[in-house]
């Protein structure tokens, strides 16, 4: 049986994610450095225009100063203007502008959507299944993000999770994510949270969700998931995948204790017919702790559990 | 590897072949087809158009590339549009009239004009309605080879482009037997949105030559498991991927030679010892391609519409906007024109034969190369280039960076700071936003690099380093008196490209005083080669020590470089600049400028 219905994270297990995040690549392997208006990226770009110009030895010179910055960061006190050139006129203003509003608009001012089925996956053995779908709509910088995720058990809704989130880029490769989650239990309370989180690239390639959660009657959560696509060939796709879930207070409605609540480790090896189009098949293990483990041991049900489960990716 | 390959040619050369055997049944059969009513495009050596009144129409036609029908919007019916020959010095008057069921506009590429005739909507008109006539009119001031385009939304990607050659007043003085217009293109069949929104909920959605585990062990037994690791570091930390040659395949693309599949086979006939002028125009979406024909040799004599001091070569990469005009002298009875796609998984290819029907054996692509550390960091990859891993990228860089050296010394004596190209990076603060995935702060300025997949390969391969323009071409010899830099950006994973980081819609033009002479720093801050086309006014590329080398309209910036070139905007108006990569310029890769 599918057992994690919440997901949490102890802040702990959460710094490691949360540097992978905030790390900002140098451009000489092996070096890293913090974003600074005055670091040496900003030397490097106040040479005098007149400096010798010999590649090698500009190159030689910035070495010394240690390494650059090439993703992310903030910019220097001197950086460019990038509206210097424009002498006053906008799009719509100045001479030879066509009358009236903008005429010409772009894919960078349209709206996409994309509905990415992640996991849709069965486990016959115990005729359990489980939905996890995220759909956006919005520009490449603003977006509603939807994130629907549930488990059913005998074709009935078991519990259900689903956030409604504003997405707004930030840097390069991460999205803040800010909105609300309404929590669904068959047998249980139903929960409402509000969440804030990010969500997006980390370096080698990491796909990391982390989210912080907070409840009425003083509840919070943490969760965190990550993904790894490992490519064996071009179309055949390993996927290690891992969530963790953690709780601030206990909620023994819902059988959940406090502090680190549950692991899942999953490994899903999905074939693309298409990059629109993947069945998979997976094994999923779990494992819950603390109070959260004993209120399952109380109901007899499993503390650590290995499912074998088939499944579709899709996107559309 | 080799049998990947093998098979992909395998299956590109039958590309087209259900066409062609179409072609062959005879008209009769081609006009059974279901598009009867609406008329069929017609593929292949277009329409000749000369004069100085044309009309061209536009409207949506049936064409079958694949075994599935699909609507093109081509002009005059065809695919490429017919070939416009006009007279250096005449007026034209040309009525364009729309069929379609949404607005449309003709650009013609590479000609000076005054700005409400550039063809480009929303800036220079209002674009042409459905059911309307728009007549451009206009007086030649050049001569050469360009071509002519829709710029209005994806149409170009669907079939609106073809050759537009303007015949020199005083009489041609490149001498040749015959002469070919040869429009590259390439080929969706889905709806070019459709495609462009994949690449924004998956921008690799169409790679499938990306590096896998398979690889990571075969490197790893070959070059050791610490070589394996570090050649892959660097990409991986980043996030960039070092396949990413191109945003579409032949996932997507047909590519079309003249509007011809591979399989379709266009052919160019000539007589035996007659020498050939063929006119490549790269009218593509989203492709450069690395045409060679080989067993022959090709002397680059014009590029971009301008005569250039004639340069013998074996290949050479163009990118889409860009023009060369080869001289070639056949020596069998046929020669294949192979033009493989930089990213390696498919190729446009033609036939030089002395009568139809002939074909010569067709190359097998060459295989696919990752970007270099060059590619990404610019000059500073020489500080990493210790471990053996990361792969030389600069053939001559070295040589070139002597030359700068040394004049550098001849400059230092000049009072005048804009005698040589500002070599100091600077970033725009817009930069280091969400829209910007990288940034280069050592860029490489060797101009003499034949870009990915072409460096060593055993053939003599043109590259911007090889142009000279005639010495009556380059008229403007000041100095020039302001200096602009702009750099190209994007974000890769978001499918975001924009100029300093700024998309189009966030963007404010750019001013050019009329009849300045200015200087255009480009700097590429990306992983990918972009075309970058300027209306309304040459771009004359100069060396870095501010040598002017060679007139163009389009010239393509390979990543993480820096060119320059000088500018003299002489029609006053608003003009676009943009990458001709279609995707990049609509996902906003685009600036407008107002000469005032």
């Amino acid at each position: 049986m599918k057992t994690t219905a919440f997901r949490m994270v102890t802040a702990a297990l959460s710094i490691p994610a949360l540097a992978l995040i905030s790390s900002h690549v140098a451009a000489q392997p092996g070096h890293q450095h913090e974003p600074s208006a005055t670091g040496p990226a900003a030397e490097a770009q106040t040479a005098a225009p007149m400096e010798p110009r010999q590649p090698s030895a500009v190159g030689a010179a910035a070495m010394d100063h240690g390494t650059m910055q090439m993703q992310g960061g903030t910019p220097p006190a001197n950086a460019r203007e990038p509206h210097a050139y424009s002498d006053g006129y906008t799009l719509t203003e100045g001479p030879y502008a066509l009358p009236g509003p903008r005429q010409l608009v772009l894919a960078d001012e349209h709206r996409f959507w994309a509905v990415l089925g992640d996991r849709i996956e069965y486990d016959d053995d115990s005729d359990t299944g489980v939905y996890d779908v995220q759909a956006w709509y919005g520009t490449t910088y603003d977006r509603l993000t939807a994130k629907l995720e549930g488990d059913l058990t005998d074709g009935r809704l078991e519990e259900s999770q689903s956030e409604l989130l504003w997405s707004r880029a930030f840097s390069g490769y991460f999205d803040t994510q800010v909105g609300v989650r309404f929590d669904q239990y068959d047998e249980g309370d139903n929960r409402e949270w509000l969440a804030l989180g990010v969500q997006g690239l980390a370096p080698y390639w990491f796909e990391v969700d982390l989210t912080a959660y907070i409840g009425n009657q003083g509840r919070s959560a943490l969760s965190l998931e990550a993904e790894y696509d490992l490519l064996l060939s071009q179309r055949l796709i390993l996927q290690p995948r891992t969530e963790i879930n953690a709780y601030g207070k206990r909620d023994a409605a819902n059988g959940i204790g406090d502090g680190l609540s549950d692991i899942a480790l999953g490994m899903r090896l999905r074939y693309e017919f298409s990059r629109q189009f993947a069945p998979y098949v997976g094994v999923e293990w779990s494992r819950k702790f603390g109070d959260t483990a004993d209120f399952a041991r109380a109901a007899d049900e499993a503390v650590r559990d290995t499912v074998y489960v088939m499944g579709v990716r899709f996107w559309f | 590897m080799e049998l990947r390959h093998r098979t992909i040619t395998r299956r590109r050369a039958l590309q087209g072949a259900g066409a062609a055997a179409l072609l062959a049944a005879g008209p009769g059969l081609l006009h059974a087809g279901s598009g009867r009513s609406a008329g069929s495009t017609r593929l292949g050596t277009p329409a000749e158009i000369r004069g100085r009144e044309i009309e061209l129409l536009v409207a949506e036609t049936p064409v079958n590339y694949n075994g599935v029908t699909r609507l093109a919007t081509t002009i005059n019916g065809s695919i490429p549009a017919p070939t416009i020959r006009l007279r250096e010095g005449d007026d034209v008057v040309i009525r364009v009239t729309n069929r379609l069921p949404v607005a449309t506009s003709i650009h013609w590429h590479g000609i000076l004009l005054p700005f409400q005739m550039d063809g480009v909507p929303g800036i220079s008109f209002s674009g042409i309605a459905p059911g309307e006539t728009f007549t451009y009119r206009f007086k030649l001031r050049q001569s050469g080879t360009y071509w002519y385009h829709s710029h209005s939304g994806f149409q170009e990607m669907t079939g609106m482009y073809g050759a537009l050659i303007v015949e020199p007043r005083g009489g041609e003085s490149i001498g040749a037997d015959r002469d070919h217009a040869i429009v590259l293109s390439d080929w969706t069949d889905e709806d070019p949105m459709r495609v462009f929104a994949k690449l924004k909920i998956q921008s690799d959605v169409y790679n499938f030559n990306q590096p896998t585990a398979g690889d990571f062990l075969r490197d790893a037994s070959q070059m050791g498991l610490q070589d394996a690791v570090a050649r892959r570091r660097m990409w991986n930390e980043m996030r960039m991927n070092p396949t990413d040659l191109a945003d579409l395949s032949d996932a997507t693309l047909t590519f079309l030679m003249n509007g011809m599949a591979p399989g379709q086979n266009w052919t160019g006939l000539f007589r035996r010892g007659e020498r050939l002028r063929l006119r490549f125009v790269n009218g593509t979406s989203n492709t450069f391609y690395d045409l060679r024909i080989p067993g022959l040799k090709m002397t680059v004599v014009h590029v971009d519409g301008q005569n250039v001091e004639p340069v013998t070569v074996d290949e050479f990469r163009f990118g889409p906007g860009e023009t060369y005009d080869v001289l070639v002298e056949p020596k069998d009875e046929a020669h294949t024109i192979f033009a493989q796609s930089m990213d390696r998984t498919g190729f446009a290819r033609g036939t030089l034969a002395v009568r139809p029907g002939l074909a010569a054996p067709v190359p097998d692509l060459d295989p696919v190369q990752w970007l270099t550390m060059a590619d990404m960091m610019g000059t500073m990859a020489h500080g990493t280039s210790s471990h053996g891993s990361m792969e030389h990228a600069q053939p001559s860089g070295h040589g070139q960076h002597g030359a700068m050296a040394m004049n550098h010394a001849d400059h230092a004596m000049s009072a005048d700071p804009l005698a040589i190209p500002s070599p100091a990076v600077r970033h725009a603060r817009t930069e280091y936003g969400p829209s910007v995935d990288m940034r280069v702060d050592m860029p490489r300025t060797n101009l003499d690099d034949p870009g990915i997949g072409l460096r060593d390969n055993g053939r003599r391969v043109l590259t911007l380093a090889d142009l000279r323009s005639r010495p009556e071409v380059l008229d403007d010899p000041r100095t020039p008196t302001r200096e602009i830099e702009l750099h190209l950006t994007g974000n890769m994973e978001r499918y975001s490209w924009s100029i300093d980081g700024l998309e189009f819609g966030r963007s404010t033009p750019v001013s050019m005083p009329h009849g300045e002479r200015i200087r255009v720093i480009l700097q590429n801050d990306t992983m990918m080669t972009h075309p970058m086309h300027l209306h309304g006014m040459w771009s004359e590329l100069e060396s870095p020590n501010g040598e002017l080398l060679v007139r163009r309209h389009t010239i393509a910036v390979q990543p993480a470089q820096r060119i320059s070139f000088l500018t003299t905007p002489n029609d006053l108006g608003r003009w676009a600049w943009h990458c001709h990569l279609l995707f990049h310029m609509d996902a906003g890769m685009f600036r407008e400028v107002v000469v005032a």
